[in-house]
């Protein structure tokens, strides 16, 4: 009986470790199956045991240069819809203004659109507007879908910010220019790295609306993932996605500590 | 906030939101100067294209000779009559996947929330980390995880549920793969984060204090969680199952990985209409009608579950 | 009421005297507006250098916009500030020599106690800060949390913060924006007094925003009552008790039983007044409006002036004393004092704070008592105002 009980007070625990798991099990998969020398040309039935594939992890045609444009296009993305993100959520946060509606509705529209609905009207403009697809319009579509996600997360920051700590700056003979520059921005910076971090994340793993603005040279990471998928799949996208899942948890470690450090240390 | 035009009479701007200076005129502009290039971006490449693409659904003509606006409604008619199964069966999956991802989701961010002590920053990362590898490849794990030889298959098909699942229509010839219950799970599998973040990021904000309270007024604990817990999460529950269920209607690759041709969802239909046959106009048409249908669902929705604080 | 000047005004010091830093602050026809609502009528007021000023009210009633007017936080809408012989009105707060300590502190949270003392300097491009800014740290007795942040300091020690961040500066006034506000009693009572300390050692014009009519009149040499956007009286805290001039002021600073009556004729240089069949007297020279037989008046007596006698004692009265009668409805044992609360025909909910020195056993609540006081501590105001304004907990 005290087992029992135990185990009804601990349901929802079960239950949450079991959505963990569920969650979880597809990175074990990839991780176990990038040891694996598969019999065909696809990698889904186990055959045996092979380091072939972390040894030679760019062996395969062009899937390092996908990777790489993957790379160089979520970094300027991420740049783009940071800068520009971060001053619509100042204006937002910070002022009061005409017109706030309108913004707010247009700032939550990409968010709440299905991403399919956002790549083919994108990429019918620029095929009517007879725009060659290629790293332009890709980037062009990727800083357009990250830049509600920094606005939402910088605003956030920006919004429970004290006023007065600006007004206490400017009493304390700072100009404007540096209240921004050693009190707002330092304060809003968290919320700015988390807004960067995610257009990061999202721009990366983006695949739909790539597909619907990409030409047919410059195919990222995802897209080379789809290709492959229809012809046959190579061991080494397990290495690389083993590898982007290892760099996450690592930054997310290692920011951790250095929070942890910096605390302990003042 | 205090709204400085119109300042309440309790305590008019004790702190006002503006900080005051000489320039005034030079200052009311700095917040439009700010928005310009932000949402000059989205007007250009987000919401003229929504009104572009109204346009191309109503136009005629092929590649060769160029399209023209001739006002040609029929298009819609036409592909909503061809295509109105895959419609269907996109709204169904994902209000299935939505409320499994509910299902699923709310023991996990409760868990994360409540249960966790000094687990829960493990535990967030461990729902945010699986997202980094490219989730085209996580996808495609599925398909070794419910391969017709592995475990998972030998053991539903030993414990006969898969002629359960069979009698029920979601699953086929011993097979889990290029079946409806596939793709409904890879779909839920995929979108379970949207879910679990606002929930959490809702539940997180109570005060276990409010637990207490409600033991202490004869309340049981499914009782508080029906009248106190669940309410108050009622804000993450509408963005969650939202930000689940818009982008589970849009979504082809599930579809397409783990489905057969007879799963396929309206956005397998767009998006070989738009990259294969190259047909614009009904591309246009049939992701206009996507979108109309969602936001329709989505209003009639938020109005029904009362809150309008999703930003 | 809107034309006030303080009464040290006319006197020599602050702005025409070049030896001195200039800190005396002049407000002249200072007002402001949002939209209708009229936040602060225009007022004119002069703070004397090196004077501890109070602005008292209630939440809303225009201090805070008064003091961030002057730190140059708020645009006025119309009016004049001048700091010693300089007109600060069109200038920005980083150019004007005042410093603030802001309610809740407004510490930066992202920089050490250290920083946030040296802030000021750094921003005037003062070259080596060291030296004044452990100074000032020992000064406030914190030198040893220096490379704390604000979030790993108690209340008290953020308080103190906050103060040696502006003193550091040595502007010409202090701004104080309810400085103690978050602060619990006992340490209130703690930084009062330091704060009085601090303010008599450096000599600086101190303009001190709160709520707390104690705080005020513990701290302030001069304070100014504000009420829904004007100053309703401005005088030392003793002066103001003691001679109210609107049921604002009575009610707000302390406590005071106002008592409906009628003007019934003089007699020498005292009032005599009727309230309903018994007879009161107080002094012609402390009834602010000026009246004639037959008028209306309220009459003023704080309850500490007033003494309270069992009925059976009634005797014992001296002549020449007001006397009231009634019935204890309510009493309230709170230590050094017993505070009563008498129902008597015409004036309901009379308070009486009686000395615990030895107390009657008879003094019970239903008890037929004599209340008396000395017709010299009456005070009389205007009965066309809201008799109950003012009142904290109504």
């Amino acid at each position: 009986m005290p087992v029992l009980n135990w185990v009804r007070r601990h349901l929802v625990v079960f239950a949450g470790v079991a959505a963990l798991a569920y969650m979880t099990i597809p990175n074990v998969i990839v991780l176990i199956f990038s040891f694996n020398q598969p019999k065909g040309r696809f990698n889904y039935s186990w055959n045996h045991f092979s380091l072939d594939a972390w040894k030679n992890p760019c062996g395969v045609g062009d899937m390092c240069d996908s990777v790489s444009l993957s790379l160089q296009i979520a970094v300027l993305a991420t740049l783009g819809a940071t800068v520009l993100g971060t001053m619509v959520a100042f204006a937002l946060g910070r002022y009061r203004f005409r017109g706030r509606g309108p913004v707010t509705g247009l700032i939550w529209l990409p968010m709440a659109m299905p991403e399919i609905v956002m790549g083919a009207s994108l990429g019918t403009l620029f095929l009517n507007m007879r725009i060659q697809f290629g790293f332009l319009t890709i980037l062009i579509a990727h800083i357009m879908f990250c830049l509600s996600f920094v606005v939402t997360a910088v605003k956030a920051r920006v919004m429970s910010m004290d006023p007065r700590l600006e007004q206490a700056a400017q009493d304390l003979y700072a100009t404007p220019w540096s209240t921004f520059w050693r009190i707002t921005f330092p304060i809003a910076a968290p919320g700015i790295a988390a807004g960067a971090l995610l257009s990061f994340a999202i721009s990366i793993d983006d695949f739909i609306i790539t597909q619907f603005n990409a030409g047919p040279a410059t195919v990222t990471f995802p897209m080379f993932v789809w290709g492959a998928a229809q012809k046959g799949l190579p061991v080494q996208v397990n290495v690389i996605g083993t590898l982007m899942f290892v760099a996450a948890v690592l930054c997310v470690v290692v920011g951790q500590l250095l929070s942890r450090r910096r605390k302990a240390h003042s | 906030m205090a709204a400085l035009s119109t300042a309440p009479a309790g305590a008019p701007a004790e702190v006002p939101p503006v900080p005051p200076g000489a320039a005034a005129r030079r200052r009311r502009l700095v917040p439009y100067w700010l928005l310009l290039p932000g949402i000059l971006w989205l007007l250009v490449f987000f919401a003229a294209p929504m009104v572009y693409q109204a346009s191309t659904s109503v136009q005629t003509g092929s590649l060769e000779t160029g399209y023209q606006v001739t006002w040609h409604f029929a298009t819609y008619w036409d592909a909503f009559r061809e295509y109105d199964v895959f419609y269907l069966r996109s709204l169904i999956y994902a209000g299935i996947a939505t409320v499994l991802c509910l299902a699923i989701g709310y023991p996990l961010a409760y868990t994360i929330a409540f249960k966790a002590g000094r687990w829960r920053n493990v535990l967030l990362v461990m729902v945010i980390a699986p997202f980094f590898t490219s989730f085209l490849i996580r996808t495609l794990a599925w398909k070794t995880i419910l391969a017709d030889d592995g475990y998972v298959v030998t053991v539903l098909d030993k414990l006969h549920i898969l002629n359960v699942t069979a009698s029920l229509g979601i699953t086929a010839d011993d097979r889990v793969l290029a079946t409806p219950l596939a793709v409904v799970c890879g779909l839920t599998y995929n979108f379970l984060p949207f879910m679990i973040l606002p929930l959490y990021s809702s539940l997180e904000r109570i005060d276990p204090r409010l637990h207490e309270a409600a033991g202490d007024l004869y309340a049981r604990p499914f009782t508080t969680f029906r009248k106190v817990t669940f309410p108050i999460s009622l804000p993450g529950v509408v963005a969650g199952t939202l930000l689940t269920f818009i982008p589970a209607s849009g979504d082809y690759i599930n579809a397409e990985l783990l489905g057969s041709p007879s799963e396929q969802m309206i956005g397998n239909v767009i998006q070989s209409k738009f990259l294969t046959v190259l047909d614009y106009p009904t591309a246009a048409a049939l992701s206009f009608m996507l979108m109309a249908a969602i936001l329709v669902i989505v209003s009639v929705y938020i109005r029904k579950a009362g809150t309008e604080e999703l930003v | 009421m809107t034309q006030q000047t303080a009464p040290l005004a006319d006197e020599p010091a602050g702005a025409r005297n070049p030896a001195s830093a200039g800190g005396a602050v002049t407000l002249t026809g200072l007002g402001k507006e949002y939209g209708d609502f009229t936040a602060v009528h225009p007022l004119d007021l002069t703070i004397p250098e090196g004077s501890f000023f109070a602005l008292l009210g209630a939440s809303g009633c225009g201090k805070t916009t008064t003091l961030r007017m002057i730190a140059g936080l708020e645009d006025p809408s119309g009016g004049t500030v001048r700091i010693g012989d300089q007109d600060v009105t069109g200038l920005p707060p980083y150019k004007r020599p005042v410093n603030t300590v802001f309610q809740n502190y407004a510490l930066f949270p992202h920089l050490d106690i250290y920083e946030n003392v040296a802030f000021g300097l750094r921003r005037r491009g003062v070259k080596s800060v060291k030296g004044q800014v452990e100074e000032m740290l020992e000064l406030v007795e914190l030198g040893h949390l220096a490379r704390r942040k604000p979030h790993q300091l108690s209340g008290g020690q953020q308080q103190r913060v906050a103060v040696a961040r502006a003193l550091i500066n040595h502007p010409k006034v202090l701004l104080l924006d309810e400085p103690l506000g978050a602060l619990d009693l006992k340490l209130r009572r703690q930084m009062q007094l330091e704060l009085k300390r601090i303010q008599t050692e450096v000599g600086i014009t101190f303009v001190h925003v709160t709520h707390d009519q104690e705080e005020a009149m513990t701290m302030a040499d001069t304070i100014a009552v504000m009420n829904a956007g004007r100053i309703e009286q401005l005088g030392a805290p003793t002066d103001l008790y003691e001679n109210p001039r609107t049921t604002f002021v009575a009610n707000f600073l302390g406590q005071s039983n106002l008592i409906e009556a009628q003007v019934a004729g003089t007699s020498g240089d005292d009032l005599l007044l009727s309230v309903g069949d018994g007879r009161l007297a107080m002094p012609t020279a402390r009834c602010v409006p000026s009246v004639r037989a037959g008028d209306k008046l309220l009459a003023g007596v704080r309850p500490e002036k007033i003494s309270i006698v069992h009925a059976d004692d009634a005797a014992e009265v001296p002549e020449g004393r007001n006397k009231i009668t009634g019935r204890i409805v309510d009493a309230s044992f709170i230590g050094v004092s017993t505070q009563y609360v008498v129902n008597s025909p015409w004036c309901p909910e009379l308070a009486v704070f009686a000395q615990n020195v030895e107390r009657d056993g008879r003094l019970v609540p239903g008890a037929e008592v004599v209340l008396h006081w000395s017709p010299a501590h009456t005070f009389g105001l205007d009965a066309a105002q809201d008799i109950e304004a003012g009142e904290v907990n109504a």
